[in-house]
Formats: C-alpha cells, sequence, structure tokens
C-alpha cells in the first residue's frame, strides 16, 4: 500500500510540475529562451490566490485572478524584457531572465514580508476518502484541475484555429508568417498560456501548503528547466511524461536514497545521467 | 584598518573567483551556472585538511587541484551538451554538489565546517597572499588571451563548428578550460574558507554562482578589465553601504537584468560604444 499511495504522492507533485512546465517548454519551443522568470510569475499566481481568498473568501474568483492577472503578466514581461533581445546569443536572453527573476523574488520579499501570507480560512484541507486512497480534499482537487487544464490546452492546440496557426509558427516561423499568421500575435498567446497555467500551478501549491513565501519559485523553477530538458526541450508532451516521472522518481527517492541526497539534489542526478546517455533528452523535440 | 583590510581581502577573493568564470564563460564561451560549486569543493578540502593538521600551502594546493579534477568532470559534460543544455548541466552539478555536502556528516551537513585554523601569516600577510593571487590569475588570464590557446577559445566561443572545421582540437581547448577555470575557482575557495574561518552549504549556493556570473557579464563577457572592476564593485558594495546590504540580491538581479537588456556587452561593451576609437585594454575584446 505504501508503494501505490507514493506513487500516488509522486503523481500529484508530478502534475504541478506539469502545468509549471508546460509554460517554459511553450516559450522554448517558440523562442528558444529559457524562461527562468516564469517561476516568478507562479510565485505571484500563490500571493494573488491567497489575497483575494483573504480579502473576498471566494476561491474561484482567487482563481480567476491568478489565472488571468498572471497570463496578462505574462504578456507583459515577453513584451519589455524578452522582445527587444530575441536576436542576441543564447546565453543573454537566459542571464536577463534569471536577473529578472532574482529581482521578483526580492520585490515580493520587500512588499509582501519574508514569512509569507497563509490562507486565514485554509479552504479544501478536508480528508476524502476516493478509490481506497486518504488524500486532502486539495489533492483531489490538483489531480483534476491538472487533467482539466492540460486537456484544454491540447484541445485548444490541436482543434481551433488559433493552436493551429500557433504549432504553424513553431514549426516554420517563416512560413507560417507567409500564410498570413501574425507571429507577434502567436507569441502572445504563447506567453498568455504558459504564465496562466505557471499562474493556477502556484496558487494551487499555495493551498496545498497553507503559505506562499518570496523564495516557493527558486526550486521548481531550476527542476522545471531540468524536466524540459528531459521532456526534449519544446515537446509538450515529453514535458508531461518528463513531469510525471520526475514527481513519481523523486516521491520514491526521498524514502530510499533519503540519507544520500535530498530530494532537491535527486532531481539533478536524474537530469544529468540521462544527459549524458541522451543528449537531446528523453524524446526528441516537437 | 582592521576593517579595510578584511574588505580588500573579501574583493581580492571575489575576483581570483570571477576570474577563474571568465576563463570559462568569457573566453572559451561556455555559460557555467554551477561555479559556486568549485569554490565550494576547493574550500571543504583547503578547510578539511588544515583542520587535519596539514600545512596551509599544501592544503590550498590540493583544493586547487581536486577542484580542477571536478571540473575536468564537467567539462567532459561539456564536450556531450551545449549552450542553454550546459547550462543546465552545470546549474544541476551545483545542486548535486548541495545536496551531498548537506547529507554528510563527515563535511559537517548543514552545520558546515567551523572553527578553520588561522593560517600563521597574519591579516595583512593574508592580505598579501590574496593579492599576490589576483596579480597572478590577472597575468595569466592576459597571458592566455594573447596565446595561441586564447585565439582558440575565442574560435569556440564563436562559433564552436567551423573551428572544428579549420582542425582545432575543440574537445582538449574545452577541457583546459574547465580545468583552469575550476582549479582557479577550487584556490579562491581555499582562501576565502581560511579568510572567513567557517563555511557551510549556503556559502556556495547557487546564488552565490549567480553572483560571480554577474561580475563576469556586468564587466563584460571575456574582459579582463571590466571583469575585476565589476568584481571589485560588486562585492564592496554591499559592505559599504549598510542599507544596499539588505537590498543586495534585487541590486544583483535588476543589474544583470538590466545589463542583458540594454548592453549585452557589460561595462566593457558600454564603453567601446561610448568611446568607439579607444584602443585601451578595455576594449579589447570584441564580442558584440
Amino acid at each position: 500500500m505504501l508503494f501505490l499511495e507514493l506513487f500516488l504522492q509522486g503523481i500529484i507533485q508530478g502534475s504541478i510540475y506539469a502545468l509549471f512546465a508546460v509554460g517554459l517548454t511553450l516559450v522554448y519551443g517558440l523562442l528558444r529562451i529559457l524562461h527562468v522568470a516564469h517561476a516568478g510569475l507562479y510565485t505571484l499566481g500563490g500571493y494573488f490566490g491567497v489575497l483575494v481568498f483573504n480579502s473576498s473568501g471566494s476561491l474561484i474568483l482567487g482563481g480567476f485572478v491568478a489565472v488571468l492577472g498572471v497570463g496578462f503578466l505574462g504578456i507583459i514581461i515577453y513584451r519589455l524584457c524578452y522582445e527587444p533581445i530575441l536576436n542576441q546569443p543564447p546565453y543573454v536572453p537566459l542571464i536577463a531572465s534569471i536577473g529578472l527573476f532574482i529581482a521578483m523574488e526580492e520585490l515580493y520579499r520587500i512588499l509582501f514580508g519574508s514569512y509569507g501570507v497563509t490562507y486565514t480560512n485554509p479552504p479544501l484541507q478536508e480528508m476524502l476518502p476516493l478509490a481506497g486512497f486518504y488524500l486532502r480534499q486539495g489533492e483531489w482537487v490538483t489531480i483534476l484541475v491538472s487533467i482539466v487544464l492540460i486537456g484544454g490546452l491540447t484541445w485548444l492546440s490541436s482543434r481551433t484555429k488559433l493552436g493551429l496557426a500557433w504549432r504553424a509558427t513553431v514549426t516554420d516561423p517563416q512560413m507560417a508568417e507567409s500564410f498570413g499568421i501574425d507571429p507577434i500575435r502567436v507569441r502572445y498567446f504563447n506567453f498568455f498560456i504558459g504564465s496562466a497555467l505557471a499562474g493556477s500551478a502556484g496558487m494551487i501549491v499555495g493551498i496545498l501548503n497553507n503559505l506562499v513565501e518570496p523564495t516557493m519559485g527558486s526550486i521548481p523553477s531550476y527542476k522545471a528547466l531540468a524536466i524540459i530538458v528531459l521532456g526534449g526541450l519544446g515537446s509538450v508532451r515529453g514535458t508531461l511524461v518528463a513531469a510525471l516521472a520526475l514527481g513519481v522518481v523523486e516521491s520514491y527517492g526521498t524514502i530510499y536514497l533519503g540519507n544520500v541526497l535530498n530530494r532537491d539534489a535527486i532531481a539533478f542526478v536524474f537530469l544529468i545521467i540521462v544527459l549524458m546517455i541522451r543528449p537531446q533528452g528523453m524524446f526528441r523535440g516537437v | 584598518m582592521g576593517y579595510e583590510i578584511s574588505l580588500l581581502t573579501v574583493m581580492g577573493i571575489s575576483i581570483i573567483g570571477s576570474l577563474s568564470l571568465n576563463l570559462i564563460t568569457g573566453f572559451c564561451g561556455q555559460v557555467s551556472l554551477g561555479h559556486a560549486a568549485f569554490v565550494g569543493i576547493g574550500a571543504y578540502t583547503a578547510s578539511l585538511l588544515t583542520k587535519a593538521d596539514t600545512s596551509f600551502f599544501i592544503a590550498l594546493l590540493a583544493g586547487t587541484l581536486l577542484a580542477g579534477t571536478f571540473g575536468v568532470m564537467v567539462g567532459l559534460a561539456s564536450l556531450r551538451v551545449r549552450h542553454d543544455f550546459l547550462a543546465i548541466t552545470t546549474m544541476g552539478v551545483n545542486f548535486v554538489f548541495l545536496g551531498v555536502v548537506r547529507q554528510q556528516e563527515w563535511l559537517g551537513g548543514e552545520l558546515g565546517v567551523s572553527s578553520i585554523p588561522d593560517t600563521g601569516l597574519g591579516k595583512l600577510g593574508f592580505l598579501a597572499l590574496v593579492l599576490g593571487s589576483v596579480i597572478l590569475v590577472a597575468l595569466l588570464s592576459l597571458q592566455i588571451r594573447r596565446s595561441w590557446m586564447g585565439y582558440v577559445f575565442e574560435a569556440i566561443s564563436e562559433d564552436e563548428d567551423t573551428a572544428r572545421m579549420l582542425g582545432l582540437d575543440v574537445s582538449r581547448y574545452k577541457l583546459i578550460a574547465f580545468a583552469l577555470g575550476t582549479a582557479l575557482a577550487g584556490l579562491s575557495g581555499g582562501l576565502y574558507a581560511h579568510h572567513v574561518r567557517f563555511i557551510f552549504p549556503d556559502s556556495f549556493a547557487f546564488v552565490e554562482s549567480i553572483t560571480l556570473l554577474a561580475m563576469v557579464v556586468i564587466g563584460g563577457n571575456g574582459s579582463i578589465i571590466g571583469v575585476i572592476i565589476a568584481s571589485a564593485l560588486l562585492s564592496v558594495l554591499p559592505q559599504w553601504f549598510q542599507f544596499i546590504g539588505d537590498y543586495k540580491l534585487l541590486l544583483y538581479g535588476s543589474l544583470l537584468f538590466i545589463v542583458m537588456r540594454f548592453s549585452p556587452g557589460g561595462l566593457s561593451g558600454l564603453t567601446q560604444s561610448l568611446f568607439p576609437k579607444s584602443k585601451n585594454s578595455f576594449a579589447l575584446k570584441e564580442n558584440q
């Protein structure tokens, strides 16, 4: 039973990683930028959620603000920070992004305090037995939300005109442009979707831990980089598999390897091993 | 007086650290996000050895060599993966280093290594040693850049495939860059440990790697004088102005971002564009 429970815990952690990492992989697929500051938006999603819930008492409203607000901020970050340096060598946007992320974390610390914000009336904390597993409501909601959002993303990219334009631009930007697709709009769309997913992940983690702190993005941020590399950079399907796999590996690793390595190092050992064996990641791109 | 000596020592140690990263990232174009791990290897090796009654200079040398050895291993990774992938791999190295050190009792675990013995050089003597090392490292950098190896490094950093096509042994030179850069990082680590005489895992966290990278990038990737000026400023500013101390990371982060956004060539790139005709060593490297 412990074995299965660890597996389910790994899946829950993995779905949070997935929500977070899909945004990163979308940005990489389109622009070849490692968007570290993505984690700053994830943290902001957590703050939006907790601040709106504490002042209004509505979880739905909190979720709405977290997803939409963070989505639009994602567009602004792209417009102000990345667009002007797209033609520079790859390390330029990478370092700019790391700088931006560190500055964002510090800004949250200064604005909201370094001890973090908690929910005054923590929602979704009751135990809910389902199919023989005792999990909190919040954990079931996490699984549900990830399935709905990622399912929605798949539907959007495969069944709508916008999704078609988007996939065309990822495959061949110039060809897509000559067919009348506006590349700028596609990029905005890309950043909106990716950031909105990160915002939702931030809010979920805030609820599960009942704590939103300025540094909550640090570890996921670097871990998500490992995930998208494992997933073959730019491949959404690969990223999903890698996220879930990492969640499960960590869940078992913490129990069985806990005295050799801590949880956060496991991800990178896994990453380095996979990269040395398969430099192109576990799955091929797109 | 003691305060100024300590300040200069810290400054010198930062300069050695950032110049060592400059060899890898600036000269050879291999972005490393895990340099603090090698500083850490040097610091841990040297301090554990002096605690076991080894003489200070032998301990320092051992730390340097061990860091360089691990550096070659990471350099081997750079032959497998490139650009962004390499940056993430080196970042991973930093996290793995921390993860391992935190869990090992004999390395002090979370508490780190404390009461590291005195070097017996005195404060001024130690400062002289640090400044002497700074000068040696700077001269070494200058020498490398003027040598054949420096040209190969530049070729690799500009375009690795073309360099390979010209018959240059890219792999060998990349490994040399990693070995030299990480060994010097180990040296700065050993010096650091014996200056503060207390180290713990967080002294070598990812943020420290970013700080070193900030110094290199803000100075101007590859520019020796630019990097020295940037690391002197960035290491001392937070200590001079206590209010900056509280906002140190905000300052570093914003500076990194602003420099990359508006002047990717850093300080040296900036002077170059402001005074295009000046031929001082500030403007030696034209990487725009």
